[in-house]
């Protein structure tokens, strides 16, 4: 097998808040061939941003390592950190803050093509930019060139952003929530929109939604990884995932998601919790963390020992005792009570 | 064009800038037309407003007008300067303890936590016993020493904030370097911040030094700071026919600091492109 | 007409808007927020207003109850509100009978469930407060009542009464503001997107309360919400909100089922679901209407597959298309089955 073009290695992130140490991320290890997808989903507090963040190269890890084609990013010399740098790029979720009020968006998309020299001279950078922009279907491009970010809609902007990744020819795209801030009626174009990008340039996807419809629609092909409280608690092929779910939070996200189709939203099987309460950050329950609220909880083994992410069937990554369980796996082992 | 549309569109800020211009005009303009009276006129003084002399006269029977006409360039350049200077002091402070963070930053805070525990007004007083403060120049570094500390504070949080935009991370993301970032990203939208805040250290430093003038600590020739110290010396206070020799310069200060304050209005629109553009 | 088991069944009005318009100035113009919009609540119903941000949904929520902002203007049209055979219009209320009617017969729960509170009062003031605003001063039976609601909506009235607004979670917010609402037993509520912003499993405590208070307390209910789900999933009646105007109302199914304006069709084709294989997923084309100058003619028409000369010339009145089902379109005999837009 060929070296995953991004990799994370028990990645944790921690923050001090109110002199209290919070595990935004804790113990997180997946990773991502070329050309591949994979959405991480979950509500909101379960680190998917912080892990974003990682990937990208914003934030440092607190312990365990972010490999770019097989190196550890904080390691790796100027050079190819460079390379890694304009390899992995990074789309905000607000399409109001992403893009500077005070350029026009031709100045906005010009700016790495002139100092990375992308182009040699403005007409080619005019001829790129055209290209860029017809690549997110914005068009006519040449409209838009001397117009500010608040002059276009959510949606147009949204675009703008992603063309500005394009801009540097990324292996990977990493997508904050890049379609939930927009409306209803563009968020499907905009998701065809980064759907086609994906296969004409084979550009890696790592997105983040709170949203499992958006996500089974974008990464049909590829996987999702459900996100509780900080840790990866299920990683499987989509279609799997999304029809047989193996872990109970998984489980109990979908049931509770309204559809929007009457008939079926109503008929829907419904998921009891234990408790509708999440629990803080900053005071973690035992073992898994989700037991405090888990309708397949069991005193002595939820409690006590964490479970890891512990692969049930090919393709399915799942982190819940009784799940593994059923598939003649123990957990139990090397783990703590924290 | 565009720039004199936005100046229009807020009311308030064009007539500020309307007073701006009127003041600039009378300080620097009407000079050349009207002599400054220096004649003593004992049988004139403290008169009322007339034909003659539409301020009136002071103690020594001299034409107010001409003495306000004449006293306003001096306290215009030394606004101007000290703004100038020490904006330009807490831009570069601000946006180096900002961006660099760390010791910089500690350092550069620190400073400023001491210089704005010391009193100012004693502190210029020891100054001034020490350097002769009797030039423009001199004056508005001196004023301007003392400024600009809070304002390197308020720059520094300015920038602090711009730095967590998206947009800058982006701008990060695409590596395209700190000084693409500093004079493309965060700068153009710090221009309206930063203007505003050197016409309130101008009209920070009218009043600073007006006080100082009045004190008698800066010696300055003929200016309103000086106008009001020798009416309040001279016994002006204690006329009533007197009035206009202290009205006319605590009008002349307060109406010049006025049209600052409300120009900035007028300020913000032209900076703020999401304004310039929906016009 | 409400909806019980697929049976229609005739009620009374308690709620009707007839030709309501509101306007808002803005720099480049008036904000024509809500058109000519009128409609019907039924005694006991919820009604969905659907619609995408810009629609002038909220807008046509707080003018249900005067809560615009002081500069917005309503050019034209009455609100009239029905209780005991007797017909009250809303927009005429003198500033006493207003503040009667907001909570005593209409209660209004907002977006943003945070700012809805006085951050320095406790939950079990909120309430003693609420009640005393509306002339009720026995302070034990307003804690009494308080008590009950919040069980009704699932919270645990020891801990919540006593708590600050910022010590509970957004979902717990939620559910009290909605106890808050129910505390004078008003004859309408209406809530402005409920569960926007909420976690999925607390959007869903929220749906099930709201749920079983509706059949417990029989209000009639408005809901204002961009999301097509909670529309399907808590609605008897939906209608779209577009340009400012309802362009389609007709019950739950039939909106969802056999929507006959474009727009309605376009919405329903967007929005993924999470059960199932994949289904296609078909985008409606362009922008967002522009409220200061919509278009001439249909405001959709820029967008419809459908358009047709009179279209862009003339604005189609709501026409009866179904039992019980309006649209607003010229052409929508044509639109009969799930067709790309």
């Amino acid at each position: 097998m060929s070296t995953p073009i991004i990799e994370l290695a028990g990645v944790s992130r921690t923050f001090e808040q109110r002199r209290k140490i919070v595990k935004a991320v804790d113990n997180v290890s997946f990773s991502v061939n070329e050309g591949d997808v994979i959405c991480l989903v979950g509500e909101s507090g379960c680190g998917k941003t912080t892990t974003g963040k990682m990937v990208s190269g914003l934030l440092r890890p607190s312990s365990g390592e972010v490999r770019y084609r097989g190196k550890d990013i904080w390691k790796m010399n100027k050079e190819e950190f460079r390379e890694y740098r304009l390899a992995v790029q990074l789309i905000h979720q607000d399409p109001y803050a992403s893009l500077n009020p005070a350029h026009t968006i031709y100045r906005i998309l010009s700016a790495p093509l002139i100092h990375h020299k992308l182009v040699q001279d403005e007409n080619h950078a005019r001829e790129r930019v055209r290209e860029l922009m017809r690549t997110v279907e914005i068009s006519p491009p040449d409209d838009f060139f001397d117009k500010y970010p608040h002059q276009l809609s959510g949606g147009q902007r949204q675009r703008i952003s992603v063309a500005r990744a394009l801009t540097v020819n990324p292996s990977v795209i990493v997508a904050d929530e890049a379609v939930s801030m927009v409306d209803v009626s563009i968020r499907i174009s905009l998701l065809a929109m980064l759907t086609k990008l994906m296969r004409d340039l084979g550009v890696t996807f790592i997105f983040i939604t709170h949203d499992l419809a958006v996500a089974k629609y974008f990464a049909w092909e590829g996987r999702i990884a459900v996100m509780y409280l900080g840790r990866m608690v299920e990683l499987s092929r989509t279609p799997e995932l999304i029809n047989n779910p193996q872990h109970p939070y998984t489980n109990a996200l979908l049931s509770a998601i309204p559809e929007a189709d009457p008939r079926l939203t109503r008929t829907k099987e419904r998921i009891q919790l234990r408790s509708p309460d999440v629990p803080s950050l900053l005071n973690l329950p035992p073992g898994c963390t989700f037991h405090t609220r888990c309708p397949l909880y069991e005193e002595g083994l939820c409690d006590v020992h964490v479970p890891q992410l512990q692969e049930l069937e090919p393709g399915v990554d799942v982190a819940c005792h009784v799940a593994a369980r059923r598939h003649g796996i123990s957990l139990v082992g090397e783990t703590s009570n924290r | 064009m565009k720039t004199l549309r936005l100046l229009m569109h807020n009311k308030v800020g064009f007539a500020g800038f309307l007073g701006v211009l009127f003041f600039l005009f009378l300080a620097f303009v009407a000079p050349l037309f009207i002599p400054l009276d220096t004649e003593t006129r004992v049988d004139q003084i403290y008169q009322l407003p007339s034909a003659e002399h539409i301020l009136g006269t002071d103690f020594q029977g001299r034409d107010i007008f001409s003495l306000i006409v004449h006293g306003g360039r001096d306290v215009m350049v030394v606004a101007f300067l000290t703004g100038l200077i020490s904006t330009t002091i807490a831009v570069i402070l601000g946006s180096l303890s900002a961006l660099l963070g760390g010791w910089v930053d500690s350092l550069i805070m620190a400073v400023t936590d001491v210089w704005l525990a010391i009193p100012q007004l004693p502190l210029l007083a020891v100054v001034a016993t020490m350097i002769k403060l009797d030039s423009v120049v001199l004056t508005a570094v001196v004023l301007a020493a003392l400024a600009w500390p809070s304002l390197t504070r308020a720059i520094r949080s300015q920038v602090l904030s711009l730095r967590q935009r998206e947009y800058v991370q982006a701008a990060q993301l695409l590596d395209l370097g700190n000084r693409h970032i500093i004079s493309s990203e965060l700068l153009p939208n710090m221009m309206s911040y930063i203007a505003i805040n050197l016409v309130f250290a101008m009209t920070g430093a009218v009043y600073s030094q007006v006080l100082l003038v009045f004190l008698g600590l800066v010696t300055l020739s003929n200016n309103w700071g000086v106008i009001i110290n020798l009416a309040w010396t001279r016994g002006a206070i204690f006329s009533s026919m007197a009035f206009m020799n202290i009205l006319a310069p605590v009008l002349a200060l307060a109406l010049f600091q006025l049209s600052l304050v409300s120009f900035t209005r007028s300020l913000e629109e032209i900076f703020n492109p999401r304004l310039r553009t929906s016009v | 007409m409400t909806i019980n088991d697929g049976l229609l069944v005739m009620t009374k009005t308690v709620l009707e808007v007839d030709n309501l318009s509101v306007e808002f100035p803005a720099r480049r113009g008036l904000v024509k927020a809500v058109r000519n919009v009128s409609f019907q609540l039924y005694e006991g119903e919820a009604l969905a207003l659907i619609g995408e941000s810009g629609s002038g949904k909220t807008t046509l929520g707080l003018s249900l109850v005067r809560l615009l902002p002081k500069t917005a203007r309503i050019r034209e049209g009455r609100i009239l509100y029905r209780k005991d055979g007797e017909e009250q219009d809303v927009l005429l209320l003198s500033r006493e009978g207003l503040r009667a009617f907001r909570w005593r017969e209409c209660a209004m729960v907002f977006q943003g469930a945070q700012n809805a509170f006085n951050p320095v009062l406790r939950i079990e003031d909120q309430f003693i407060d609420t009640a005393r605003a509306h002339g009720i001063r026995d302070k034990d039976k307003v804690r009494a009542e308080a008590r009950e609601l919040l069980r009704r909506v699932h919270l645990d009235p020891d801990r919540v009464l006593k708590s600050f607004p910022h010590e509970l979670s957004g979902g717990m917010r939620q559910r009290v503001l909605i106890a808050l609402g129910l505390l004078l037993k008003p004859q309408i509520v209406i809530l402005d997107e409920p569960t926007t912003a909420l976690d999925i499993l607390t959007q869903r405590s929220v749906i099930e309360v709201l749920r079983s208070v509706r059949d417990e307390f029989k209000f009639s209910l408005i809901f204002i919400s961009h999301d097509l789900s909670l529309a399907a999933e808590l609605a008897d009646r939906v209608a779209t909100v577009y340009a400012g105007k309802i362009v389609e109302i007709g019950n739950v199914f039939d909106i969802f089922e056999k929507p006959r304006h474009p727009y309605t069709q376009g919405l329903t084709q967007t929005v993924p679901t999470v059960t199932g294989e994949l289904r296609e997923l078909i985008s409606i084309p362009g922008s967002p209407p522009d409220l200061i100058e919509p278009p001439k003619g249909c405001a959709f028409n820029p967008r419809c597959p459908y358009a047709s000369e009179r279209c862009r010339q003339e604005q189609p009145p709501l026409e009866e298309v179904g039992d019980g089902q309006f649209a607003a379109c010229w052409n929508w005999r044509e639109i009969t089955e799930r067709k790309p837009l």
